[in-house]
């Protein structure tokens, strides 16, 4: 038998194109004749647009046109949509709010689109739009979520800035569970709002056919194919059949990309206008002020305990920060995939939640790394940390005792879900061991004598990836189904090409697949190629997000090629003259049973389109395509566990160590998953200690709009990461997997902020834990002493 | 960035021409500082004026009891320098830890103090070390060349040449460097010299600035244990997202001891 490849660390076939810089991003790509875009962005927070006068813009030097959201308007360009409508307690849907592309009246957040310049160069461009006069009166900026709700209102859709009043769980079973309760544990915290920043800004070139009234969009998404609907469906008039889009090699994702946002429509809607291609490509400030940036929350929660400290009843309340207007799937984040996340890996019997979710006058906020899934971890084990203090009890303890417990998969939590399998005091006992969490106390003791405070923390965390079964979605509110598309198509030479609707930016999809594909259909690794990102190319997909390409579009391959092989089992059959039930495929060859027949898999691909007195009943062609909606979300879980070192006099914290254990079923490349937890854990770790999206209270102008205040992780930042595996195969989809891609920016937040605290011998410190907030703790606990 | 002209002269006479042809000219040296300020739009010019062409702006060398370092040498050369290595090794560590390999393989001693950013390295390692700054007009001494927040002593039109360090004694500097910029929130150089003990502080205020508490002290005992508290009143300190007043004061002392225990190994 041949070497299976799935299970093997091979090394990323794209990575020669990306780091001999010969990757094709939105920004390489030029057409003929192509324009520059550049937007009059407001520097109000919030305020009236009286007036705006481009005379001067358009007499610059190169300038083509410039433009507003009216005249979109006049051209029918509506709303971005937001794709999720989420029910408030009151069973009306949310406050949805209009998003044009240019405001059209009043601009809600510093940097919203105004006006935009089309002009033969970038400079040109640039230049016009300083000349733009836009009069605006300015009107109070709402930032502080506390207040959010008292505030001025931000769009007459939505009275007190309120988009719901959403809950989940049974709150009346949540209140016995109080009333019973030994001890209620009790935290506030703040979940601090993120400024994603992939390394690739966006960018998007747009292009018009006048012979044939169609439209090319290359954009930077991660999923061109729900760009496109939502284009279509929602934002214009045109159809589908012509609007094709590509997403070509994209630079960093993390969510920041899912989006329909307005310079790609503005973009769309010129190319027609000018009769030219148009371009934008972001700068870093943009990104900055214009991304959808993420998390943002502020919560109170309560955990009831009994004597042994099991877990009776969880409460929850959000304040959610939705910024100033809705971004695609902005509804769902603070709700369907946080709320439902609250169980964890416990089994605690009583689950309550309750958001807020406002409109404020700060960039829309939506999905990025986690989405939801942070949010909910973060909380929950900061309360299990705070509540195994409260009763004296070890932190690991406390969670042993509520874990799920193997024998009780599937498991239905209190919060609509239900888990598949896992088990959860695998992953933590691993995690112990490869730390040697009982020799802790020597190490800290001798980290004392060279001055040092040192700490350790943990967090078992679960998440909901492979995103996601549609009819349970459906039941949630989402617009649209979340299943994946895969098409197999051989070649006459034996080549096969794989179309998945999914969209790489950064994942290594073109390894990955390849090599589940080589597996299942027994060909050369190297005779495989997989295509994304081209809604001309591909049938409908739906991309790449909450970890679900290999758990949803890999299984679609997998379908796919199951159908290839049946086929294929036909092909060979006639070849043979054997009946189809006597024709067995394994690796690469079809058989016939019990003889020493057989035929490769080139020879039926070749055959496929050379057939010679092909039967009526079997059609040429060796190409089929599958879709693949999963039956359940997958529950990737585990334990991380690191140890800090905070130097007293100064604050500054050093992770010395971190042990991620974590089960994501079966890895198909675990050179891949790792640099997937590596990413993560930075990711995470930059919330917890160093990453904090900050807008003036008073003024609402972005404080931390460059990398010069907005501070991303960095190498020296990190410690080495020690991976281990448990692992539960995924007990419904074909290949076991359950997503790796979020896990590490989940697990870092709570595994660090516990170390942290217990350095500092406290309950809690708020992220980002900076040095000088740490260093004043130090200095009071010093002061105790 | 704004349309500008571009020069690069061979000589500083070629240099002073460019200047006085030009309605609102720039003086480039690294670049590293103008040219991101360039791109964001907030500097505007009529023209560049790029100084990495001049040779004899560039090289370091020994005069003496000093070294003098030419304005156009790059952050990395005076970090690889085996002569500031073992004249003032104290520059050749602050040098190394300015910006990242690409900012110091392109910026310079002389674009740095011209620039004066309050947050910067330099200005700390030529105001502790008792530094000449040699210009096209004249020479300055570092006590009367900075001024506060990219303000110096510089006149139009006038060109630093090159830096002048004395020998110390025994020098360190220490950085607590701001986690997003890599600037200094706090950078201390101390530096035991034949005339005294001095103490410049950059990142903490509104430009480089002798510490008189910390010098006074370490003139008593040059030990870390001599070390208290920063003289500085925090009013005069900086406050930002990223460090309160009362923290950069705080480091301010924390860095000091560690310059001293430093210089002392």
């Amino acid at each position: 038998m041949s070497k299976k490849l799935v299970g093997q660390p091979i090394r990323r076939r794209e990575d020669f194109r990306f780091l001999r810089g010969e990757g094709r991003y939105v920004d390489d790509i030029r057409r003929a004749g192509e324009l520059s875009a550049a937007f009059v962005r407001s520097p109000h927070a919030h305020a009236i647009v009286k007036s705006i006068n481009a005379d001067a813009a358009r007499a610059a030097p190169g300038v083509v046109g410039v433009f507003t959201g009216a005249d979109l308007a006049a051209d029918n360009y509506g709303s971005i949509p937001c794709g999720w409508v989420v029910t408030d307690r009151n069973g009306e849907p949310h406050k949805a709010v209009p998003h044009y592309p240019m405001t059209r009246d009043r601009a809600r957040y510093v940097g919203d689109q105004v006006a935009v310049v089309v002009a033969e160069t970038d400079a040109e461009a640039r230049d016009a739009a300083e000349l733009v006069e836009v009069d605006y009166e300015a009107l109070d900026a709402v930032i502080d979520l506390t207040t959010a709700m008292e505030a001025v209102q931000i769009h007459d859709e939505a009275p007190n800035n309120l988009c719901y009043d959403w809950e989940l769980g049974d709150e009346a079973q949540v209140d016995a569970a109080f009333a019973k309760a030994h001890h209620v544990s009790k935290l506030e915290l703040v979940n601090n709002r993120l400024i994603p920043s992939p390394m690739e800004p966006r960018a998007a070139l747009a292009e018009y056919d006048n012979g044939t009234d169609s439209y090319t969009l290359w954009s930077t998404s991660q999923n061109p194919h729900m760009l496109r609907w939502m284009l279509c469906g929602n934002v214009t008039d045109i159809p589908e059949t012509k609007l094709r889009v590509i997403a070509p090699d994209v630079g960093g994702g993390f969510g920041v990309k899912i989006y329909c946002y307005v310079e790609e429509t503005v973009c769309l809607w010129a190319a027609k206008r000018v009769r030219r291609p148009v371009r934008w490509t972001a700068d870093r400030t943009e990104a900055c002020l214009a991304d959808a940036h993420a998390r943002d929350h502020l919560t109170r929660v309560e955990m009831a305990l009994d004597e042994e400290g099991r877990f009776l009843g969880l409460k929850v309340h959000t304040i959610a920060n939705l910024g100033a207007y809705l971004s695609n799937y902005a509804t769902s984040i603070p709700t369907y995939f946080y709320a439902t996340l609250l169980a964890g890996p416990y089994a605690t019997p009583a689950i309550y939640a309750n958001v807020h979710a406002v409109y404020t006058n700060t960039s829309p906020v939506d999905a990025y790394r986690g989405a939801g899934r942070p949010e909910a971890a973060y909380l929950l084990e900061r309360i299990a940390d705070i509540a195994a203090h409260d009763l004296g009890m070890d932190p690991v303890e406390i969670r042993r005792r509520n874990f799920i417990q193997p024998d009780q998969f599937p498991y239905e939590t209190p919060v609509a879900l239900t888990y598949d399998i896992g088990d959860y005091e695998a992953s933590l006992d691993k995690a112990l061991s490869m730390i040697d969490y009982d020799g802790f106390a020597a190490r800290k003791e001798e980290a004392k004598a060279r001055g040092k405070l040192r700490g350790i923390g943990l967090s078992s965390y679960i998440e909901a990836c492979g995103v996601a079964p549609s009819s349970l979605i459906s039941r949630f509110g989402a617009g649209a189904g979340l299943w994946e598309s895969a098409e197999v198509r051989f070649n006459a030479t034996g080549t096969v090409t794989v179309l998945t609707g999914t969209h790489a930016h950064g994942q290594g999809h073109e390894t990955t697949f390849g090599q589940l594909v080589a597996d299942a259909l027994g060909v050369p690794y190297d005779d495989v190629e997989i295509v994304h990102g081209d809604t001309s190319q591909i049938p409908m997909g739906m991309g790449t997000y909450g970890s679900r390409s290999m758990a949803v579009g890999g299984s679609a391959i997998v379908k796919a090629c199951d159908k290839v092989i049946l086929k294929g089992r036909k092909i060979a059959a006639h070849l043979l003259e054997a009946a189809v039930d006597d024709i067995t495929f394994s690796d690469g060859n079809f058989s016939v049973s019990g003889t020493d027949h057989s035929k490769t898999m080139a020879e039926v691909a070749l055959a496929a389109y050379v057939p010679v007195d092909f039967p009526d009943d079997l059609e040429p062609g060796l190409d089929e395509n599958a879709f693949y909606d999963p039956l359940n979300f997958t529950y990737p879980a585990g334990t991380h566990i690191c140890e800090v070192e905070i130097d007293p006099d100064t604050g500054v914290t050093e992770i010395v160590d971190w042990v991620a254990v974590d089960d994501f079923g079966t890895v198909i490349n675990p050179l891949i998953v790792e640099g997937q937890i590596h990413g993560g854990l930075a990711q995470g770790v930059g919330q917890a200690m160093l990453e904090n999206g900050v807008y003036d209270h008073e003024s609402g102008q972005l404080i931390t709009g460059s990398f010069m205040d907005y501070c991303m992780p960095r190498a020296d930042n990190l410690p080495s990461f020690r991976i281990g595996y448990t692992e539960t195969a995924c007990t419904h989809n074909p290949l076991g997997v359950k997503g790796c891609g979020e896990a590490g920016a989940i697990a870092a937040p709570p595994t660090l902020i516990s170390a942290i605290a217990n350095a500092l011998d406290v309950t809690h410190i708020e992220m980002p834990a900076t040095s000088e907030k740490v260093w004043r703790i130090a200095q009071n606990g010093a002061a105790a002493k | 960035m704004y349309d500008f002209g571009y020069h690069q002269p061979s000589s500083l006479s070629e240099a002073d021409a460019a200047l006085n042809s030009a309605s609102d000219p720039l003086l480039m040296a690294g670049g590293q500082t103008l040219i991101p300020t360039l791109k964001f739009r907030l500097a505007r010019a009529s023209d560049v004026v790029d100084l990495c062409g001049i040779d004899e702006l560039k090289g370091i060398r020994e005069e003496g009891n000093a070294v003098v370092i030419g304005a156009m040498t790059t952050h990395c050369e005076v970090a690889e320098s085996d002569l500031v290595a073992s004249r003032i090794p104290a520059l050749a560590s602050l040098a190394r830890g300015i910006g990242d390999p690409q900012v110091r393989h392109r910026g310079t001693i002389g674009g740095s103090i011209a620039n004066n950013d309050p947050a910067a390295d330099y200005p700390a390692g030529c105001l502790g070390l008792g530094a000449t700054i040699r210009t096209s007009k004249r020479q300055i001494a570092a006590d009367d060349f900075f001024g506060d927040t990219f303000d110096t002593a510089l006149e139009d039109g006038e060109i630093v040449t090159a830096i002048s360090f004395p020998l110390p004694e025994k020098a360190a500097y220490a950085k607590f460097p701001n986690p997003a910029s890599r600037y200094a929130i706090v950078g201390v150089m101390v530096a035991k010299t034949g005339a005294g003990v001095r103490v410049a502080v950059t990142g903490a205020g509104h430009g480089v600035f002798r510490d008189e508490a910390i010098e006074l002290a370490l003139n008593e005992s040059f030990s870390v244990d001599a070390v208290d508290a920063s003289g500085v009143d925090e009013e005069d300190l900086n406050s930002d997202i990223h460090a309160s007043a009362e923290y950069r004061k705080h480091l301010i002392g924390v860095m000091a001891k560690r310059a001293v225990a430093k210089a002392n190994s």
